[in-house]
């Protein structure tokens, strides 16, 4: 692993995507889907399929894309979907199996492509390393994510421009990304001066980059680059005080507060399909007309679903406000005593594609205020 | 196969056909169903009609005049798994918005000869009337969930029939929120997924017509329409559509018509 940056030209990405799939990865990046107006993940094969000059401005319930005018290549905030979207797919066969004359015969599942991600946010990485704890961690391993996610390389980008949901710097994973990526990434655009600075986070990162070449990063770069990068974590638009906010969770399941900050909630799931952090899935068995054919497929499921917690009789949490408050103490709170971290990453995503905008960060501050008045009166 | 195969029977009431055609639009599984089921009585695909009674019957449309009363109790008498299929059969359909007003009015304005036509004030769905097994919600009803049904019926388990809202099935899609992203207001937050989501795939918000969704929270969507720029008999107006009778639609149109 090198420790002296590179610095990279557009022309050195070009090269390194090239080698990417030379290597057998299939490399994904954010892309503009233009009718749907929106920055997306999907299959690249040059940088030309970047969103050279288009950014995001994302608000609570608010997504726009906006020209910038200049060429940067990484000048929008965030996706919609996250790498996690590949790494747990909305939908994966977990078995699959057919009839014969003793019995029946499983089938061989085909392996998931080999991805390699362009442009991974540090937040995003974070998220990574906690679905690895759940997967992978804990004795057991989820064969559906140990598989795809064996096969991932990761090119971060650290951010320079946050947006106004983010939060990464009170969660301590963003702006800038400590590790978890194979080759982590600074973009720099001043005047004609557009350069990247470049450093590798495993072997495999190493020898790309060896690959790709490159020249020795000068200091004066490598600084201005950092800068910027530690600038930008005073420009989120949103915070989040994590101080005991465990506890303070914790001790608020029987607060009405809850009743009033679910009072909008459509209990519509978006925001589960969004976060980079949930992981729940539900498991259907299906069959053909005959039952001659069976599969056991996986789709993703949310708490904010009846059937989630439907056992006898009816769901467990048949209130907007039970489901509302599971969702948000579990990310910030008992999401601790289960894996011992936080359950989010501060991306914002929940609080941009939350369809009547509700916030996560307001109404950690708005429960903390009800306690801390609680435990003064 | 020497068992005798279940007899379906196909029923059509105040509709338009699209849920019944569904069946026969099953191209490439239809043979396979023929195959597993003896289509004993369906009007649309055959003028065959053997006796009942039947394993499975399929009811489309509303009730809406005096017969349709007498023939729906039939129906049931001669089937032992009724299901309700479409907007019309599960909620009334488009034509329940007679039942907030004169129906006598309407025939006097739309007939020449009013005392020809002989109906009920009021279109209502199947299960005001008799036990339904089951319903398939839709205008029209999906496919996948029309098969999936007829498959696990066959099968002796149940379906896969998820409750909640179209948006679980517009992130599965991938689609990106045209709420958000558009600005486009859209119905999948309250309304039930079944259709896979097809019209936010294609820019449009949702029309409502697999009805509301297990909780629909129709006052929050409602007003973060208006939020957007929706006037209040818009908002209306998309919850009185195809599912207008549908208790949470109802109620929602009415008080967004009175705003
Ligand atoms: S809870 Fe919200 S902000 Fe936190 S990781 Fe999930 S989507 Fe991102
Ligand atoms: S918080 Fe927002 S996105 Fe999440 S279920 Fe409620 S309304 Fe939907
Ligand atoms: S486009 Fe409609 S159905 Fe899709 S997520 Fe947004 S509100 Fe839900």
């Amino acid at each position: 692993m090198s420790t002296t940056p590179l610095l990279l030209t557009r022309a050195d990405l070009d090269r390194m995507i090239e080698i990417l799939s030379e290597r057998g990865y299939h490399v994904v990046g954010p892309t503009v889907r233009k009718q749907e107006h929106i920055i997306s993940y999907g299959e690249i094969s040059s940088t030309d399929d970047l969103p050279i000059g288009i950014g995001d401005e994302q608000e609570a319930a608010r997504y726009r894309l906006v020209e910038r005018g200049d060429g940067r290549l990484f000048g929008y905030v965030l996706t919609d979907t996250s790498p996690i979207s590949f790494l747990l797919p909305s939908e994966a066969v977990v078995w699959s199996g057919k009839k014969s004359d003793n019995g029946f015969e499983t089938a061989e599942m085909a392996a998931p492509p080999r991805l390699a991600f362009i442009g991974t946010r540090p937040c995003e990485l974070a998220a990574v390393a906690i679905q690895d704890k759940v997967f992978l961690g804990n004795g057991h391993q989820d064969p559906t994510y140990a598989q795809r996610r064996a096969g991932t390389f990761f090119v971060s980008v650290d951010c320079t421009e946050p947006g106004g949901t983010c939060f990464c710097d009170s969660m301590g994973t963003g702006p800038g990304a400590d590790g978890g990526f194979d080759i982590g990434l600074i973009e720099v655009l001043e005047g004609d001066d557009h350069y990247f600075v470049a450093r590798s986070g495993s072997d495999e990162g190493a020898a790309v980059l060896s690959e790709v070449g490159g020249t020795p990063a000068d200091d004066g770069r490598v600084a201005k680059a950092a800068a910027m990068v530690e600038a930008a974590a005073g420009e989120m638009g949103r915070t989040l005080d994590t101080e005991g906010l465990k506890e303070i969770l914790a001790g608020s399941l029987d607060d009405p507060i809850w009743k009033e900050l679910a009072g909008k909630c459509l209990t519509c799931a978006n925001c589960t399909m969004v976060c980079p952090t949930c992981f729940c899935a539900a498991v259907e068995n299906r069959t053909n007309l005959d039952a001659t054919e069976a599969e056991r497929v996986r789709r993703w499921d949310s708490c904010f679903n009846f059937e989630f917690s439907y056992i006898h009789g009816g769901p467990l949490r048949p209130s907007a406000a039970a489901r509302y408050r599971q969702w948000m103490t579990h990310k910030l709170s008992s999401w601790v005593d289960q894996f011992g971290m936080l359950g989010c990453v501060g991306c914002g995503r929940c609080i941009t594609w939350c369809p009547v905008g509700i916030d996560i960060t307001a109404n950690a501050a708005a429960i903390r205020a009800r306690m801390e008045e609680k435990a003064h009166v | 196969m020497a068992e005798r195969l279940p007899k379906l029977a196909v029923h059509k009431f105040a509709s338009c056909d699209g849920c019944q055609l569904t069946l026969l639009d099953c191209e490439d599984e239809l043979l396979a169903v023929a195959g597993a089921i003896q289509i004993a009585n369906f009007a649309e695909a055959s003028r065959e009609i053997i006796e009942g009674p039947y394993d499975l019957t399929l009811v489309e449309g509303s009730v809406s005049t005096p017969h349709d009363l007498e023939r729906i109790k039939e129906i049931r008498e001669e089937s032992k798994v009724l299901i309700a299929i479409g907007a019309c059969a599960t909620a009334g359909g488009i034509q329940a918005l007679r039942n907030a007003r004169d129906v006598e009015e309407f025939t006097r304005y739309v007939y020449a000869t009013p005392d020809y036509i002989d109906t009920l004030a009021e279109s209502t769905p199947i299960s005001d009337h008799v036990k339904v097994d089951l319903e398939l919600r839709g205008c029209p009803i999906s496919k996948a969930q029309l098969l999936e049904t007829v498959v696990a019926f066959l099968n002796g388990r149940n379906p896969i029939l998820p409750t909640y809202s179209v948006c679980m099935e517009c992130k599965r899609r991938g689609n990106p929120c045209v709420m958000i992203a558009q600005g486009v207001p859209c119905l999948g937050p309250v309304t039930q997924a079944g259709c896979g989501a097809i019209c936010p795939a294609y820019n449009r918000g949702c029309y409502g017509c697999f009805g509301p969704m297990e909780s629909p929270n129709t006052t929050a969507l409602g007003d973060q329409w208006m939020e957007m720029g929706v006037d209040s008999r818009t908002v209306s107006d998309a919850f009185h559509f195809f599912n207008n009778y549908a208790d949470a639609f109802r109620k929602a149109g009415d008080m967004y018509a009175d705003r």
